[in-house]
């Protein structure tokens, strides 16, 4: 029998407020441990939560993005389970009026769009962090607990099950980080822990449209290793049915470095969260106008960004991809292209030179002053500098954020040419290297060019290697 | 019909994380079926097309500027702490370790 | 002129002219403590020194020529589940013996800042969690009136407190009626206002819908003059009123005149102890008499109120419980996995009730339950505010016993809940309708017990409750207002 793959996701993400979701500690990542507690955030006897309207107008703008339908009334739950994580042995949730219902993310595989359908969206809050003595959860002595994050406001996204495939779901994943990262509702770090993913996969013979039983798999930690394990546990599950037993439904844990999921022990039971409205939290009543004006604040987003980058700057798809996934870099073109219009040349040095030195140096786009990379090229095409020179500038400019114009005026980098600047150099070449000359004179074609590489090095890499030749040859036939 | 709490004490012992020994649980198991028996008497009422009272507060949330304020110090946030180690709270083994299943 | 026997109102007076100091004030409810405190247990902590401290501070203002709040420098004793900053509170429980709260609850903060000294914390059922403050995981109050009695509960350190003199006003809570029946069983008034008038913030949980703070005292004057401080919008709890607050000040030329009172039924029933339908009547011609008017109203609802109250207040208890659990604060059992110390710590450190609730509660929102007992609840709790909304149309006040009998002997219900929870009967459904509602004294049985009478208001109008309870004041004919403690050895206080 032939199967197929059912995968749901289940993406939970840190909105960028300052303040907490229902306290006013902040949300600062990497302060020291338990310094960002206050007693709402942790669960002091007798605190009580206040909603922060930012990461409700964060929450709708990513809904929105998203295609979900924003219910005007929503409310607050509380789901109980006892965790150490969990301050109040509830997290305050949505449960069944969330604050988005349905939507869809459209992807692109192999040249074919898909839309990805979204269940609901919804607002609850983060828990703590968990350090373990060990190196992971299973088989540790004891574990620290670290409530910093707790409390910090968690947009959750529960997709259809509707993706087919590992390769699916992080492409799914790509999209979705790109688009809220546009939107600015979260700033999706995987690496900090604020974008998270756990998956449902079950598997179903091919046609069916009956779930089969499911696995939950978690801790999952960057996009590949979602890729990895859901592909991983669809072998898995691939290979128990075929072999005619049964699939547990049960939550499993992907361990990175064997590259494989093992069952985490359930407690029986414990699934029964015994939702019920949070009675410290009235209802969520939205004004159809902070609807209206969020969606009329809405930046551009991805596709329509890689579509105008075509349209309005001739970039090819490629460049256009890489100028919409990599924002800040886009964001440099466009800056740039407002003041010089050979956009092709421009897009050429920003994917190539630009980004090669921004990687040598661990600099971000964001400290390069665009101003200042159109005054280089500018140089460059006045013939003031050649290439080499321009490249060194690139890399002094990125480092030290010294104008271009300025260090060619300092160390005197302007381009050597003519007689009267290059023969000398000239001269100083053939009284040196006797040898390679008399080669030259008798024929051999590849003396010349060792002669032109003396003569470019004389100049500090300032003269043009055809001015170069020309003189050179000119020089020997005469002299 | 009364209910019989008895077969119902552990599995709801458990959810609330309690432990009760065998005297507490029989003791339990009694009170908590009359307790139940009584409140019962609510299923009485036809609340068809009723909305249930959540909260007697007919009034939207009230929402708070996203600003932030000073956090409580790292002594009175830890002052209370049963068992602590350094700056975090600490607690015992949370997962068991499994034995790996064959993977065949 | 003994200064623990004034009223709080009188204290202020004395006060304000200069006539006393605080510290003279404080010193006197602190030497009546010392007497009488070790007959009735009152209070789990107490702090002399804080009190003194604080009294001497309103005292140089004073001095200072600074203008002082009316309370300011009049004592205070306030329930052990309301925080206070660097001063143990334990709401009774093993739990919470050790805690030590970073933080004041908004009723704290503004005690303090108006220079109320703080007397100490007073005992409680454990969470709130009973209506005879024998529930206390340290030792039983004892009610004035008949030391072998309760005092109610599950404010009843609060109420003996102030019944004794050893506080002039006391802050309680009142969940289902934790205010008002011990101040009905020890000769009190105790106010419980509209939900979301007083903020909630710094008062440990027992049931978030429901739960008030409250105030307990002498005069209905004294009350008011609490409220007067304690209400209005917290932007710190999200369910408190932004409501302009009245002022409730009691004057003594209020008159009931064209008041239309309903008289409750159900809280005047025949199975009720016949001395108390017969007080609370009598009270309600004295208003008659003096230009109200009454007719009977029947609640039918109240009927299922106890049923509705016992699934939703133990449902949203057994969440907000979740919380003890030996991780961040309180009792911890050890234990060398996560889930045996979770059940461990909360298994040894709750007690008896609290764990019976936990349990009702857990049961009511588990799966397969919630439609039949949750969800049931919160509807017929509808139905219970119609009933209310219905009778308001027809009346200003509606009225009735505050308990079906008087205080009751020590150990005499701890066995059975059920007839423990039966001693609330009167004041759920008010709660679950979220309505104020107030306790007066309306007279004194044969066995020379308290008796009380409830007054339950629209939302907003405790003033309306306080003032008729001060003309009730003015006009009661029997005494004493305050009980003699008769003490086992013989004599008394
Ligand atoms: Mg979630
Ligand atoms: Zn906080």
């Amino acid at each position: 029998m032939k199967y197929e793959v059912v995968i749901g996701l289940e993406i939970h993400l840190e909105l960028q407020t300052c303040s907490k979701l229902f306290c006013s500690c902040s949300t600062t990542f990497g302060k020291e441990p338990n310094t960002n507690c206050c007693p709402i955030c942790l669960g002091l006897p007798g605190s009580l939560p206040a909603f922060n309207r930012r990461a409700i107008e964060l929450a709708v703008t990513a809904a929105l993005v998203l295609n979900s339908n924003v219910q005007l009334k929503s409310r607050f739950d509380r789901k109980n389970y006892f965790y150490p994580d969990l301050p109040k042995a509830y997290q305050i949730s949505q449960y069944d009026q969330p604050l988005a219902k349905g939507g869809y993310l459209r992807i692109e595989t192999d040249g074919n769009y898909r839309n990805i359908k979204l269940e609901r969206v919804h607002l609850e809050e983060e828990a703590g962090k968990l350090i373990h003595s060990g190196e992971s959860i299973i088989g540790s002595d004891y574990s620290l607990v670290d409530y910093n994050r707790a409390g910090i406001p968690l947009l959750e996204i529960v997709t259809a099950p509707d993706i087919t495939c590992g390769r699916e779901a992080r492409l799914f994943l790509e999209d979705l980080r790109s688009i809220l990262l546009y939107s600015g509702a979260s700033d999706c770090r995987m690496e900090e822990g604020s974008l998270r993913c756990d998956a449902n996969i079950s598997l179903r013979p091919s046609g069916s449209d009956k779930l089969g039983t499911k696995a939950e798999v978690k801790n999952m930690n960057s996009f590949r290793s979602v890729e990895l394990a859901l592909n991983f546990e669809a072998r898995r599950q691939a290979e128990i049915l075929v072999a005619g037993g049964t699939i547990t439904q049960e939550t499993r844990h992907w361990d990175e470095e064997k590259k494989l999921t093992i069952p985490l022990r359930s407690k029986e039971g414990s699934s029964d969260y015994r939702y019920f409205p949070e009675p410290d939290l009235l209802p969520l009543i939205l004004e159809d106008n902070l609807i209206k004006e969020i969606s009329a604040a809405l930046p551009e987003l991805p596709a329509a960004r890689r579509e105008r980058l075509k349209e309005q700057f001739g970039l090819d798809s490629s460049e256009a991809a890489l100028f919409t996934v990599n924002r800040s870099l886009g964001d440099f073109f466009e800056e740039a292209a407002g003041k010089y219009s050979d956009y092709k040349n421009l897009a050429k040095w920003v994917q190539g030179d630009l980004l090669y030195y921004l990687r040598e140096s661990g600099k971000t786009v964001e400290e390069v002053d665009p101003q200042q990379f159109i005054e280089l090229l500018a140089l460059l095409d006045a013939g003031e500098i050649n290439r080499p020179v321009a490249k060194d500038l690139l890399n002094e400019m990125i480092l030290k954020g010294t104008s271009p114009q300025i260090m060619v005026q300092k160390k005197g980098l302007g381009r050597i040419s003519g007689d009267e600047q290059l023969l000398p150099l000239v001269e100083k070449v053939i009284d040196e290297n006797p040898g390679a000359v008399e080669n030259y004179r008798q024929g051999k074609d590849k003396a010349i060019a060792f002669l032109v590489g003396r003569v470019l090095a004389r100049s500090g890499g300032r003269a043009d290697p055809g001015e170069v030749n020309q003189i050179l040859k000119e020089k020997i036939s005469r002299g | 019909m009364a209910i019989d709490f008895g077969k119902e004490v552990d599995y709801v012992a458990q959810l609330a994380r309690l432990t009760l020994d065998q005297e507490e649980k029989k003791r339990m198991a009694g009170q908590l079926s009359d307790i139940l028996d009584t409140a019962r008497r609510i299923q009485e009422l036809d609340t068809t097309a009723v909305e249930p009272t959540a909260h007697v507060i007919n009034l939207p949330a009230v929402l708070r500027e996203d600003v932030t304020r000073p956090s409580l110090s790292l002594n009175r946030v830890l002052q209370n702490a049963p068992r602590r180690q350094k700056d975090f709270f600490r607690v015992p083994r949370i997962a068991n370790k499994i034995p790996e299943q064959a993977e065949d | 002129m003994k200064l623990y026997e004034q009223t709080a109102a009188n204290l202020s007076m004395l006060l304000q002219k200069k006539e006393v100091s605080s510290v003279e004030v404080v010193q006197s409810f602190l030497d009546r403590i010392e007497l009488v405190e070790p007959y009735v247990k009152s209070f789990i902590t107490h702090t002399p020194a804080m009190a003194l401290d604080m009294a001497n501070a309103v005292d140089n203002r004073r001095v200072g020529g600074e203008k002082l709040h009316p309370l300011a420098g009049v004592p205070i004793a306030v329930k052990d589940n309301i925080s206070t900053q660097g001063l143990r509170t334990t709401c009774a429980s093993r739990v919470l013996e050790n805690y030590i709260p970073p933080y004041d609850a908004t009723v704290v903060e503004t005690i303090r800042r108006l220079g109320m000294p703080l007397l100490g914390k007073t005992n409680m059922d454990e969470f709130a969690m009973g209506s005879s403050t024998e529930n206390s995981a340290f030792y039983p109050t004892r009610n004035p009136w008949d030391l072998e009695r309760v005092p109610g509960g599950s404010s009843g350190g609060s109420a003996v407190a102030v019944s004794t003199g050893m506080a002039p006003l006391a802050l309680g809570s009142d969940t289902g009626g934790s205010i008002r029946q011990p101040a009905s069983l020890c000769g009190l008034t105790g106010l419980r206002p509209t939900y979301g008038r007083v903020s909630r913030y710094g008062l440990i949980a027992f049931a978030s819908s429901l739960d008030q703070i409250g105030p307990l005292s002498l005069t209905a004057q004294d009350s008011a003059m609490l409220m007067n401080v304690i209400s209005g919008y917290d932007s710190l709890d999200s369910t408190s009123l932004s409501e302009a607050v009245h002022d409730y000040t009691v004057h003594p030329e209020e008159d009931v005149k064209k008041l239309r009172v309903g008289v409750i039924k159900q809280n005047v029933s025949e199975s009720f102890d016949p001395q108390i339908t017969a007080a609370v009547m009598k009270s309600v011609a004295l208003l008659k008499d003096n230009g109200a008017d009454v007719d009977d109203v029947s609640l039918p609802l109240t009927d299922y109120g106890l049923g509705a109250y016992y699934l939703i207040a133990p449902s949203e208890a057994s969440s907000n419980l979740g919380r003890y659990d030996g991780v961040r604060y309180g009792y911890n059992s050890g234990g060398d996995n996560i889930e045996a110390m979770f059940s461990a710590t909360r298994g040894r450190g709750f007690g008896p009730e609290v764990k019976r609730r936990i349990m009702i509660g857990t049961y009511a929102l588990s799966a397969g339950y919630y439609d039949a007992y949750y969800l049931q609840a919160m509807k017929v709790r509808t139905l219970i505010r119609r009933d209310y909304e219905t009778a308001f149309k027809r009346f200003d006040i509606l009225v009735g016993a505050t308990t079906p009998t008087p205080a009751f002997k020590i150990g005499e219900k701890t066995e059975d809940p059920l007839q423990m929870y039966l001693s609330d009967i009167c004041n759920i459904t008010d709660a679950l309708a979220g309505v104020p509602s107030l306790s007066v004294p309306c007279g004194i049985s044969s066995d020379g017990l308290p008796l009380g009478m409830q007054l339950a208001a629209p939302p907003f109008r405790e003033g309306l409750l306080l003032k008729v309870a001060g003309f009730l004041e003015q006009n009661r004919d029997y005494l004493p207002l305050r009980p003699r403690v008769k003490l086992p050895e013989g004599g008394e206080v």
